[in-house]
């Protein structure tokens, strides 16, 4: 059963224990880019030796000495050329790490130290998703290193060339490199717009994966999973950010409905059509629970916190009719102060015409035409047709929904679209 | 792909050794242990059983069956506790195996896949309500 190359071992161990092992290298050579191509050499290693001589005891210590041992090769090779290289490789050589201040112990304790692993992952987790990077770059860095997805995988979720994926990967650790990031946990005054910058980087990752409009749709769960899992890990590592918890309870609650949106063909099932009996009551639990927790700070909802709240509406809530709109407005109301938004204020139209009326929805949603957001979407005649319809304004209703399915691309939503045109 | 790995100590000495770890040690390694597996997202589930002396065995070898009290069968055949875990391959159950805490001479942890219900014939009509328990309950 067991798999006899070894291969599978290999992606095992590095899905595993990626994070801590290119931490641990990362602070042993104090080079960022430098630690991911050691931890790659290793991995390459590991496909020609596992497969022959079987997989090690301990397989992520053997990947970390490796590493090691490619390290202090790496450095004596410039030590030829650079004094400063050649005192690093003998540091090296004899157990040390470049950074931190510990005395040297043995190689592999200062590699392992488990102390030291949480602030190595924190670290790893802020320079992968550093400012420097562009969005795409910063979510392949993290998946790649936090993740310990492959190139492959990472192509695979986002329908691009596994080439192109290298690629993203070569340019962001040269661009952390010249930029010269530093591996660490950025200082206090920085943290709060280097965390707002990590916890988007994770949202976009687990927004790839739960859109699923196109591609693998394995593949793209696992990519809203694996979103989980780095908030997992950064709430466990921040637990005094109370933005962590609540965007963890805002991929909880929203992957709670992943299994009532699809129907039996695989169509999309809009929120007021789903069948909530179906929602995962085990992730809305999860989902509260964190959100609980980022109430318990003290310091009131942020930007996920706000959203978080509006899914755990929606999550209480036995049907459409006998959800607490009142409760969304004030959320939406919040929401739209703290980010002002287009999409904000549609949304907030929405959750006003459900707790006050159409009539109170339509200035809303009439304020809004021209806003370039919508500019070729269907969702502002969408939902504006609909209030007309309400309304009984049947005539404006029809050319709204009519204009709404013409914009509308996405095959399914346009079927909603025309049958309620049809039910006028 | 969900595995379930099975906890055995399958020796008197191992279940010696067993009983000289410090209780407070013992929750805080199985504690980090289930803490990692929590944090990944892989753990399903997670039982320990009671001592085998304190279970019944119905043994259906005669008519009717007899039903007896303590342990079934020999220390090594004993059954523990497990873990229900969901992983891509079973190369991650091994890996996770592995780091199960308290690992001593004796101690030994079997690994089965659970199928899932998309192996079993859908139009049979038992496995549609199977499926539609399953879907109900969020047990897929």
């Amino acid at each position: 059963m067991s798999d006899p190359t070894g291969r599978k071992a290999v992606a095992a161990v590095w899905r595993i224990d990626s994070a801590r092992i290119i931490g641990a290298l990362t602070r042993y050579t104090g080079d960022f880019a430098l630690a991911e191509d050691l931890a790659q050499e290793a991995l390459a290693e590991a496909l020609v030796t596992w497969p022959r001589e079987g997989v090690p005891n301990n397989p992520a210590g053997w990947l970390l000495t490796v590493g090691r041992r490619r390290a202090i090769d790496a450095f004596r090779r410039r030590s030829n050329r650079d004094e400063k290289y050649a005192a690093m490789a003998h540091h090296l050589s004899e157990g040390g790490a470049l950074t931190g201040a510990d005395p040297a112990p043995a190689p592999d304790d200062v590699l392992w130290d488990p102390d030291q692993i949480d602030d190595d992952t924190l670290a790893l987790i802020f320079t992968s998703c550093h400012p420097v990077l562009s969005r795409e770059a910063g979510v392949a860095l993290t998946l790649r290193v936090i993740g310990g997805l492959t190139s492959d995988e990472i192509a695979r979720a986002f329908l691009v060339p596994t080439a192109t994926v290298q690629a993203r990967i070569t340019r962001a650790k040269k661009t952390l490199g010249a930029a010269g990031v530093p591996f660490e946990v950025p200082p206090v005054d920085e943290r709060p717009a280097r965390l707002a910058q990590v916890l988007s980087v994770i949202y976009l990752i687990f927004t790839e994966g739960s859109s699923a409009t196109s591609g693998d749709e394995v593949m793209r769960l696992d990519l809203a999973g694996e979103a989980q899992r780095l908030a997992r890990i950064l709430s466990r590592l921040m637990p005094e950010e109370h933005e962590v918890h609540s965007l963890l309870a805002l991929l909880e609650l929203t992957a709670a409905r992943f299994p009532a949106r699809r129907g039996p063909d695989g169509e999309t099932v809009l929120l007021e059509d789903q069948d909530r009996r179906r929602w995962d009551r085990s992730a809305i639990a999860r989902g509260r629970a964190a959100l609980a927790k980022a109430a318990d700070i003290g310091r009131g909802y942020g930007y996920y916190g706000l959203q978080a709240a509006i899914a755990e509406c929606h999550a209480l809530a036995p049907s459409v009719e006998d959800t607490n709109w009142a409760r969304i407005v004030v959320l939406y109301d919040a929401l739209g102060r703290l980010a002002p938004s287009p999409v904000v204020e549609l949304n907030r139209a929405v959750a006003v015409s459900m707790a006050q009326g159409p009539a109170a929805a339509l200035p809303i949603v009439d304020s809004l035409a021209g806003a370039d957001a919508f500019k070729e979407s269907h969702q502002l005649p969408g939902v504006r047709g609909e209030l007309l319809r309400r309304l009984g304004r049947l005539d404006e209703a029809r050319a709204e929904l009519e204009q709404a399915i013409r914009l509308c691309g996405n095959e399914r939503e346009r079927e909603v679209l025309s049958r309620k045109l049809a039910d006028l | 792909m969900k595995f379930m790995l099975i906890w055995r100590v399958t020796s008197d000495e191992a279940w010696a050794n067993l009983g000289e770890i410090d209780f407070d040690t013992m929750l805080e390694a199985v504690g980090k242990f289930n803490e990692e597996l929590i944090e990944a997202g892989v753990l399903i589930a997670a039982e320990g059983l009671a001592p085998a002396e304190e279970g019944v065995v119905v043994d259906f070898s005669s008519e009717p069956p007899v039903v007896t009290d303590g342990p079934y069968g020999e220390t090594k055949e004993l059954f523990n506790g497990f873990y229900l875990i969901n992983v891509p391959t079973i190369q991650d159950a091994i890996e996770w195996a592995k780091r199960t805490p308290m690992t001593a001479a004796g101690f030994k942890t079997e690994i089965r896949r659970v199928p899932t219900i998309d192996e079993f014939p859908q139009d049979n009509e038992w496995i549609k309500k199977e499926r539609a328990w399953r879907e109900a309950n969020n047990q897929l």
